[in-house]
């Protein structure tokens, strides 16, 4: 299966001496850094650790410091107020003894499932949309973008008045189809759909630029193969375009799944969470326990439960990519 | 005869011309629905606050209500949030990228012991969530008395693994004899960092900037729990209070979303170059 893959990349890797040639020529700077790096007096151990020095004291309160303490913390009953007590695991097994945790899982992976794929395929095809004989490209690309630098509250805000009951989304849905419309944020599987759709909005700009940029660093001539009607196009498109840039669509992909874990603040404005805890998150369930009924302990152990999600998943994502992910020096 | 014999050939490069203008046609349509919830907050903030929920919808109001807009900042200071937002994110920023460029330039230029073992420390906790730090953050700040306040705001985010691996790669790929020479003729490290280098990485240096700027500028998540006044509030926390309490004045709460929109929109548009570079390096992460 591997050599397959490979064998078929390679052609391409030879014919092209292009900007891609760039992301590379890093990586064998990195790897060469030993020789280029000069031969030097050991002052350079004085003066790196001037350079060095505000990093790492910062790196070490804001980032070690914390990412210890939090795991300390997730083995007490920690209260904002009062005493605090090393209660074990007990906090782990409370989350999994308890319904609503596992049902924030069960949304969380779901929104996981749903978002990640639709996430790539809509960029994917986006990216490869506009990268065609399309003018002001780059325009194109920079407006669908915007949604993910606007702030997320702001947006949610307009979604939130948009599928209100009597908004926007309903008066729609009730000239076009017969019968009532749905109540979209009050019932739980359109509000889950609605947080979905939003998620996606804002995430989908991003990734057309990731893979844009892979676009353009590829030869002409292959796009135009592919952006072809039918079948030879689609083909040229399966078998061309997609391992051509397999490693953008792995560092997106890494990067959207990451994210997917970590969703708050759609379904935190847009529906609270609600109704019931129809689209209740990992981190929203984090923000309720931690800085609403100020369990510390509890929402240190939802923290490193999405931290092990997160790690797992990754990790997961790196064993696969052998698979399919052609990079440029591929033996 | 040749017009004959290349008639198929021109009937092609019509026919692909053609599709060439339907598939610029259609893509615009789709861009137009996918900016449309922008369109729509724009249009309701306008709106006469009767006019909200109009049925059947209509996507412009009967008159053009720019005193929504004052009525809004009767409630809200926004003033005072862009302002707030403004020194969190430029004074962040600034940070971020002095702490990165002197770290990444020991990681890159300098020979010391335990340089690999720290990159590696350092690349190994990109992975950690921002949850994870956020509640045992929470209490020091409490402890340390700096809750509420534009330190709580930037000192956490600021001395990033991500901003010293980006601009590490890019002084990698500088040419190392014009800092040799400069060394040479007696500049120091520091001189020279900061008038050879700076000067030449300018653009990664750009890059990194807007990018922690954006950041700063939409997080949420760590002003809701680290600030509990309108006083030191970012533009989306403060956002969110205003929500909290005008909960059904939609046509307040769109003219205060479009003036948090527009700064972020204005920026993209000056800076899209920078952005778009800052993509392609694999910038943004989640936020």
């Amino acid at each position: 299966m591997t050599e397959i893959g490979s064998a078929s990349a390679q052609p391409e890797g030879r014919t092209h001496d292009h900007p891609a040639g760039r992301a590379d020529s890093r990586a064998t700077v990195v790897s060469s850094r030993g020789r280029r790096a000069p031969r030097r007096s050991r002052a350079d151990g004085r003066s790196a650790a001037g350079f060095l020095s505000p990093l790492v004291i910062g790196f070490g309160v804001f980032t070690v410091f914390p990412v210890v303490y939090s795991l300390v913390m997730s083995f007490y009953d920690w209260p904002v107020f009062g005493q605090r007590a090393f209660v074990g695991l007990r906090n782990y097994s409370d989350l999994f003894d308890s319904d609503s945790f596992r049902q924030v899982v069960r949304n969380t992976l779901l929104i996981v499932l749903v978002y990640v794929p639709l996430n790539i395929v809509c960029s994917l095809t986006l990216s490869i949309w506009i990268s065609g004989r399309i003018r002001g490209r780059n325009w194109y690309r920079v407006l669908f973008f915007i949604p993910a630098v606007t702030p997320v509250v702001a947006n949610a805000l307009v979604w939130q008045l948009m599928f209100q009951p009597d908004g926007l989304a309903q008066q729609l849905w009730e000239t076009v189809l017969p019968g009532q419309a749905p109540n979209f944020l009050g019932e739980g599987n359109w509000a889950m759909a609605v947080v979905v759709l939003m998620t996606l909005w804002q995430g989908v700009g991003y990734n057309t630029l990731i893979f844009s940029a892979a676009l353009d660093a590829m030869p002409a001539d292959v796009l135009e193969a592919a952006t072809l009607d039918g079948a030879t196009g689609w083909r040229r498109l399966r078998t061309m375009v997609v391992p051509l840039i397999s490693p953008s669509i792995f560092f997106a992909l890494v990067m959207t799944l990451i994210g997917a874990f970590q969703i708050f603040s759609e379904p935190f404005i847009l529906t609270g969470g609600g109704p019931g805890n129809a689209t209740e998150t990992l981190v929203t369930y984090l923000f309720h326990t931690g800085f609403k009924e100020y369990d510390m302990g509890l929402a240190s152990a939802v923290a490193w439960i999405v931290f092990a999600g997160i790690l797992v998943v990754t990790a997961v994502q790196f064993t696969l990519q052998k698979r399919w992910v052609h990079y440029d020096g591929d033996k | 005869m040749t017009a004959t014999s290349s008639a198929p050939g021109e009937r092609r490069t019509r026919s692909r011309r053609w599709g060439a203008v339907v598939s610029q046609t259609a893509l615009t349509l789709v861009l137009l629905a996918y900016l449309f919830p922008f369109i729509w907050m724009v249009t309701s903030s306008l709106k006469p606050s009767s006019e909200i929920f109009a049925n059947p919808p209509r996507l412009v109001g009967s008159s053009v209500e720019w005193g929504n807009y004052s009525e809004m900042l009767d409630y809200l200071p926004f003033g005072r949030l862009l302002l707030n937002s403004v020194i969190v994110a430029a004074l962040g920023a600034t940070l971020a990228v002095l702490v990165s460029v002197c770290a990444a330039y020991a990681f890159a230029r300098l020979r010391f012991r335990g340089r690999n073992l720290l990159f590696v420390l350092l690349l190994s906790t990109l992975m950690v969530p921002q949850e994870v730090v956020v509640i045992p953050m929470f209490t020091m700040m409490r402890t340390a008395e700096l809750d509420n306040s534009y330190l709580a705001l930037i000192l956490p985010w600021a001395f990033t693994a991500f901003g010293t691996f980006l601009l590490r790669q890019f002084f990698l790929n500088l040419p190392y004899e014009i800092e040799e020479a400069a060394y040479l003729d007696g500049l120091g490290r520091f001189r020279t960092l900061w008038r050879i280098v700076v000067p030449m990485a300018r653009p990664a240096i750009a890059v990194l900037f807007v990018f922690t700027f954006l950041s700063y500028w939409n997080s949420f998540l760590w002003p809701l729990i680290i600030v509990n006044s309108l006083d030191k509030a970012t533009v989306p926390l403060g956002l969110q209070m205003f929500m909290g309490q005008n909960g059904n004045q939609w046509h307040l709460m769109m003219a205060a979303a479009t003036l948090s929109v527009l700064p972020a929109v204005l920026l993209l548009i000056v800076l899209r170059r920078q952005l778009v570079a800052g993509v392609a390096l694999g910038g943004l992460g989640n936020r």
